[in-house]
């Protein structure tokens, strides 16, 4: 089994970046289609009218943003770990939004819920001590 | 209700194998290793050729539209967590699709990850 012992910490510090960004962006994006509402048609007449709202909103903006920053660092940590390690191991971001969703949008986060994000956490843990790559470069 | 089971199957499966094609083509162009702008451009540019690559950008622009509708509909603390329902098509797509090896320990990880995205669910009611 091959294994990446060189960058570490370089992923997990990636990942965690991966983490405040990812779910920064889904709540800036939550935030904005909230105040933007749903389409009433999926015709192209009414997407087009939908990306003409989207591109008026700045917290929009600021999510796709973040979810653009979330992308790159991705594509980064993709190229040093597996995706069946990296996939997994981004799932913290869970309990971020869980925090963001009640804090910043109010919205109600029931204890059975608070302990899905734990045990989400715990698999998390269980993940991260595997090794992140088991694969060569196909390069 | 239809319509939200239709989104949330786009979501995690258009999701899944968009990301699945992203790390294939990040697994052809090899390791970064110059994090400067200079570096991080060039490899960006080397992921571009990549045709796996643009097929993950195709599938992760469906998943992403979906997400965007889901959120008008649903709140975000629900919408989000419930995508983890995915991580188990994840863990068989780096087996199967990218010949990763998913050790015991890791799917005991993942399945960890989908019982807690279970409860995160029922936690809904």
């Amino acid at each position: 089994m091959k294994t990446s012992r060189h960058f570490p910490l370089k992923i997990y510090l990636f990942i965690v970046l991966m983490v405040i960004l990812g779910p920064l962006g889904n709540v800036l994006l939550g935030k904005g289609m909230k105040h933007i509402g749903t389409t009433s048609s999926w015709s192209l007449s009414g997407l087009i009218h939908l990306v003409a709202r989207l591109s008026g909103s700045g917290v929009i903006w600021l999510g796709l943003l973040c979810l653009m920053a979330f992308f790159a660092v991705y594509m980064l940590v993709l190229s040093w770990a597996d995706y069946s390690y990296v996939q997994p191991a981004s799932a913290v971001a869970y309990a971020l939004v869980a925090l963001m969703g009640h804090f910043l949008l109010g919205e109600v986060v029931t204890p059975v819920r608070w302990a899905g994000v734990l045990i989400i956490c715990l698999g998390v843990l269980v993940v991260g001590h595997t090794p992140p790559r088991t694969t060569e470069s196909r390069g | 209700m239809k319509i939200e089971i239709i989104l949330l199957l786009l979501i995690m499966v258009a999701g899944t194998a968009g990301e699945l094609c992203v790390a294939r083509a990040m697994q052809a162009v090899g390791p970064a290793t110059d994090l400067r702008p200079v570096g991080l451009i060039r490899l960006l540019r080397r992921a571009l050729q990549n045709g796996w690559m643009w097929l993950g950008f195709l599938l992760m622009a469906v998943a992403f539209f979906s997400l965007l509708e889901m959120f008008s509909l649903e709140n975000v603390s629900f919408v989000v967590p419930v995508t983890a329902l995915s991580y188990g098509f994840g863990a068989l797509g780096g087996k199967i699709f990218l010949r990763e090896q998913v050790t015991r320990r890791r799917w005991a990880g993942v399945l960890l990850v989908c019982l807690g995205v279970g409860l995160v669910l029922i936690g809904q009611h």
